[in-house]
């Protein structure tokens, strides 16, 4: 013990009302717009994340609205060709990179330190850091949109039509450039994540107590790691092509027109897991929760997890079926592409079997569970169909396989998340969502989103393409088509009620004790929402639902410092507890560099010289950002 | 909540009746053996996994109304360990019988196959029908006509982007990808007007590249096959074609038998035999060729035939001269 | 922010996809000066002009036509053959994008053919622009990549620019104009 003590105590010398105002002193975020950008609390990087990731979702089911209504009756003329391939493009990218992904992360930022038991995301400035990227991006590509120069090429952008020939102008390299921002945010994101789940557990929380919803995001975050650069790659090749003069993708100089779609969609595969995985983690959660027992077959489940990670590696190839790859090598795709079907049936079999054992209580977030294994079995056996390379040629790029993929990222992810944000809103904010409005929400949007999408399979049937902007009267598509279009048009207006649900409840909503619904997991030991400290004393973990187990009060962990940030960074396998490790203060220098690497990132669309200069620029703001303390760390 | 679910399903049921089989542009309206293997494998997988799909529900539904059957954990596992099986052999059933359909429809030798070479343009399909003889080939443009019952070979390259041929009432889908040369075989055997369409996504006008393949008897097929060799037939009055050659039109089309020789857009020698122009997006009548030669643009936004500055009178001789071109 | 937002603006007009001008609007043939000597002031850069050369998708509808009324026969890819190269700082017969249509549409001695009847007016002002993209003359943002075939020259968006020098005859014409 050294002299400075007395003015570093520790959070075992104080107690009660005291030691929580000076934790919420020590890990508060200043008032003030400085406060504000330089934050680095993951609470408070997580409700933007969440709140930008709506955001999108809201602009991206606009654009679907608008395609919808000029797909309602053919020969329509509400919107042209070249208007209509911007919103399919800026649909399936904003819903694909700027939704689906970080909306999974941005839950994952918000509970996981919370699920583990820690105060604060590991890496915190570099949280900031890839929230301002992501949103850099997306702005990017919105604002891109909103001057004409949006990109018309499809989320997928298959070359050469997205080369330089076929795509004059900036607009593919915005897409291009947009990919960059939202993969180095993604990534980060993936890092901080692994790095909380594997060293900074509460003590005593091995490996086989982590919550579902956490080894679902560890896995996530793997996955992420090992895909991402395959479009990284891909994106900038194309820019290269297209600004520089490579030829990558021309087939008169050696490159290949089929390589873009092979690093795309291996990376693309893995992408719609790294959107579905978590949404399988928050199912289990909230099952567990309104089934009133404890998960069945956690093992399995957690096995079933990492099965997917790995299978989710090996299917790319059936994005590629009627490309004229040889034969052999595509079938391999079909086994394997039928292969993951087994570990996500096997995690469906286990949620109703905690159905079957528990009570359960029907509360909307159970509801949209209900709907999500309703839905999502749905597009998953369309995707047993589809994997069958034969009957892929048949269906491959028709509105049957615009009707599997909304199945299993709507069934399969939405609703999951619908269903977390009702179970997680009262954590969040300290409100509870309207249960009332909550059911309708559930209802309207079940059935208008099977309205809006069987239909779909039958209209792939009869030969409707997808990425048309229009279709002639003869085929007699277009009843089918109106149907489609009211259900989408209910389906957008269950979002708005939704949304309706969301303002109401932050005003007049039930207020939330610290476990409005008896669940188990650690998040639900804090307040809500809960103080910047997360916990006030670290809590030990005695097993895989603390809070049921020891329902009287958690033993905790002591000895880290009040004054200063510190948390507890503990082994990987068996959680004891290792180092106190400091937790960075808030810091302007993540917006800084991000700002920074924006500027950079947008001028490099227009010039290879931005690269150099930029990254002069971002070396130098990188300095300021990892300038050592003058302060020594405790020992 | 039962009762509502069942609800649905009729609906759907009844929806997906009303609509699915007929059509010239549907997979379950086959016209030949490899679609009709195709139409039955889909059929099967149809029928297995909507088994599964109510199975599913049916055990969902179960265990959340059922109070008379709690079962042992350990009993749990076993059944759940069963499913997973039960699983893997249907899956295993699904894919042998894939590999099956798929081996039999890419496996097939080369048997007297009328060749018909497939070029993609952006927006519209260059036909070649190749023959080991030189004086037999032709080219024409987005109406393939096809014998019944003999093998057809057609093999598919782009000049541009990549598009997808498909013709879904006779085979599945194959690309076509600058730089690949991709092949398909199949037979057709039932008569009739086959409607296909670009199936990936090729710039402004990808919704309207579709193409027409018609299947006839033998006879009439050699019929048709020997009136698209020759040049085309003298016009009734030589006016429209004085326009076509002093236009920009001889730029980009060709028509043999005169000094056009464009190959930036379709061939036209034989226009008026077909039945739709502008790559299946009008029916070949009167107005629709005016329209189209006048204001092309408005039919098809993007396209890459422009619109030329005719008169009335230039534009009415040259309907009459392309109609012609029978 | 603001940065991005005012870069992208400019943009505009370089993005739109007009794909059918009314035939009232196509831009008519103008009036070209092809020598120095000219009572009063050289005439001024039209505004069609202008537009043709700053927007991409016409850049790249002329690049397309270049390859297909044939014009690399005689130019190959701007370096020139049987005809003068595009890609230097000699123009014959004006290097504005008007002296080079009319140097299309009417045709030149000594080789050139006439297009007025081979090609649309409007067809004829996107060849134009291209031209003057071959020799670096338009924005570089809106200049068209490097094309899907063989390399034979750095894409026009790579190209030096040129300054060009209107050999004997035309008035000086800028980039700018």
């Amino acid at each position: 013990m050294n002299a400075n003590d007395k003015d570093r105590p520790r959070d075992n010398e104080l107690a009660g009302r005291e030691l929580e105002e000076r934790l919420a002193r020590t890990w508060g975020t200043p008032r003030g717009i400085l406060g504000a950008l330089s934050t680095v609390d993951h609470k408070i990087v997580g409700r933007r994340y969440i709140v930008t990731a709506f955001v999108f979702l809201c602009l991206a089911g606009l654009s679907a609205v608008v395609m919808r209504a000029q797909l309602a009756v053919p020969g329509n003329t509400l919107v042209g060709p070249d208007r209509y391939n911007q919103l399919f493009t800026m649909h399936g990218t904003t819903m694909m990179f700027l939704f689906a992904v970080p909306v999974m992360e941005a839950f994952a930022v918000y509970l996981v330190p919370l699920m583990v038991g820690t105060r604060n995301i590991a890496f915190p400035r570099l949280n900031a850091f890839s929230y301002w990227v992501y949103l850099f991006g997306g702005l990017l590509l919105w604002v891109a949109f909103m001057l004409n120069i949006g990109p018309d090429v499809g989320w997928f952008a298959y070359v050469p039509l997205s080369g330089p020939e076929y795509s004059p102008g900036k607009r593919a390299d915005i897409w291009a450039q947009m990919i960059t921002f939202t993969e180095v945010s993604a990534l980060a994101v993936a890092v901080e994540i692994i790095v909380t789940v594997l060293k900074q557990r509460a003590p005593g929380m091995t490996l086989d107590r982590i919550p579902l919803f956490v080894w679902a995001m560890l896995v996530t975050s793997f996955l992420i790691i090992f895909a991402m650069p395959a479009v990284m790659i891909a994106s900038t090749m194309l820019i290269l092509d297209r600004l520089v003069g490579t030829h990558m993708f021309n087939p008169a100089e050696g490159g290949d027109a089929l390589l873009w779609q092979h690093l795309f969609w291996f990376f693309g595969h893995p992408e719609v897991y790294i959107i579905f995985l978590p949404a399988t983690g928050m199912v289990s959660m909230i099952v567990a929760t309104f089934a009133q027992r404890e998960v069945f077959g956690y093992l399995a489940l957690v096995l079933a997890l990492i099965a997917v990670g790995f299978l989710s590696f090996g299917l790319w190839v059936h994005h590629m079926f009627a490309t004229g790859l040889p034969q052999l090598g595509a079938s391999l795709f079909t086994a394997s592409s039928m292969m993951i079907a087994i570990p996500n049936g096997l995690q469906i079999f286990c949620w109703i079997a905690t159905l079957w054992d528990g009570r359960p209580r029907y509360t909307t977030s159970l509801l949209f569970v209900l709907g999500f294994i309703v839905t999502f079995v749905i597009g998953g056996l369309s995707g047993v169909l589809v994997a069958s390379v034969p009957l892929d040629t048949q269906v491959h790029d028709t509105y049957f396989v615009v009707a599997h993929f909304h199945y299993v990222l709507i069934g399969g992810a939405v609703f999951p998340l619908l269903g977390g944000v009702y179970y997680w809103f009262p954590k969040i904010t300290g409100r509870l969502l309207s249960e009332r409005i909550g059911k309708w929400h559930f209802w309207l949007a079940f059935v208008s989103f099977n309205v809006a999408f069987f239909p779909m399979h039958i209209l792939g049937l009869e030969g409707m393409p997808r990425r048309v902007y229009t279709y002639q009267a003869e085929m007699g598509w277009g009843n089918l088509n109106l149907i489609v279009t009211l259900g989408s048009f209910a389906f957008f207006l269950s979002f708005v009620l939704f949304l309706c649900n969301c303002i109401y409840s932050l005003r007049r909503g039930l207020v939330a004790g610290p476990n409005p619904w008896n669940a188990s997991s650690l998040e639900w030991a804090t307040s809500s929402p809960p103080p910047p400290q997360n916990f006030t004393l670290i809590p030990v973990v005695r097993s895989r639902d603390p809070l049921w187990s020891s329902p009287e009060g958690l033993p905790a962990a002591t000895g880290l410092s009040v004054d200063r940030r510190e948390l507890i960074v503990s082994t990987v396998v068996d959680a004891e507890p290792d180092l106190r490790e400091a937790s960075p203060d808030p810091s302007i220098w993540p917006l800084a560099a991000a700002g920074a690497t924006g500027i950079a990132f947008v001028a490099s669309i227009f010039t290879p010289w931005a690269v150099v200069w930029g990254g002069i620029i971002v070396g130098i703001l990188f300095i300021g950002w990892f300038w050592p303390k003058s302060e020594k760390e405790d020992k | 909540m039962r009762r509502r679910l069942l609800a649905t399903g009729v609906l759907f049921v009844f929806a997906a009746a009303s609509g699915g089989c007929r059509g010239a542009q549907s997979a379950l309206n086959p016209h030949g053996p490899e679609a009709r293997e195709l139409a039955w494998l889909f059929w099967f997988f149809l029928a297995i996994l909507a088994a599964v799909w109510f199975a599913v529900v049916a055990a969902l539904l179960f265990a959340l109304i059922r109070r008379r059957f709690p079962v042992r954990e350990h009993s749990m596992t076993r059944i759940v360990g069963a499913l997973v099986g039960a699983t893997a052999i249907i899956l295993l059933v699904l894919t042998g019988l894939s590999y099956r359909t798929q081996s039999q429809l890419y496996g097939q030798e080369v048997t007297a196959p009328v060749t018909i070479h497939l070029t993609g343009h952006q927006w519209w399909w260059e036909i070649e029908y190749e023959s080991s003889n030189p004086s037999q080939t032709f080219t024409t443009a987005n109406e393939i006509h096809v014998p019944l019952n003999r093998q057809i070979r057609l093999k598919l390259t782009s000049s541009d982007v990549i598009h997808s041929f498909w013709v879904p009432t006779v085979f599945g889908k194959m690309d076509l990808i600058p730089g690949v040369k991709n092949e398909i075989r199949f037979t057709v055997d039932k008569p009739g007007v086959l409607r296909g369409q670009c199936a990936e996504f090729c710039g402004f006008q990808h919704a309207h590249m579709s193409l027409l393949l018609i299947a006839e008897d033998p006879a009439t097929f050699a019929k048709w096959r020997n009136s698209q060799l020759r040049s085309r037939l003298p016009p009734a009055s030589s006016e429209g074609e004085k326009i076509f050659l002093g236009k920009p039109c001889a730029t980009c089309h060709t028509i043999r038998g005169t000094p056009a020789g464009g190959r930036f857009g379709p061939d036209l020698t034989h226009f008026g035999s077909r039945k739709t122009i502008a790559a299946g997006t009008l029916l070949l009548t009167r107005g629709a060729i005016a329209g189209w030669i006048v204001d092309p643009q408005s039919t098809k936004p993007g396209a890459n035939m422009p619109a030329v500055d005719l008169t009335p009178q230039e534009t009415l001789a040259l309907t009459d001269y392309l109609e012609g071109l029978r | 922010m603001i940065l991005t937002a005012s870069v992208l603006a400019v943009g505009c007009e370089r993005e739109d996809r007009i794909f059918r001008t009314p035939p009232g609007e196509i831009p008519a043939p103008p009036r070209v000066q092809v020598t120095s000597l000219s009572p009063g002031p050289a005439p001024a850069p039209s505004e069609p002009g202008r537009k043709y050369q700053r927007n991409a998708y016409q850049l790249s509808q002329g690049k397309q036509l270049f390859r297909v009324m044939n014009c690399n026969g005689c130019h190959s890819t701007g370096g020139g053959g049987m005809g003068p190269a595009l890609m230097n700082d000699h123009w014959i017969y004006g290097s504005s994008i008007e002296n080079i249509f009319s140097t299309i549409r009417d045709g030149r001695p000594n080789g050139m053919p006439s297009f007025r009847n081979r090609a649309t007016t409007e067809q004829i002002w996107q060849l134009a622009a291209y031209v003057r993209s071959v020799a670096a003359l338009v924005p570089r943002d809106a200049a068209p990549g490097r094309d899907d075939g063989l390399w034979t020259r750095p894409a026009e968006n790579r190209l030096p620019r040129t300054h060009p020098d209107n050999g004997g005859n035309a008035a000086a014409a800028d980039w700018r104009d």
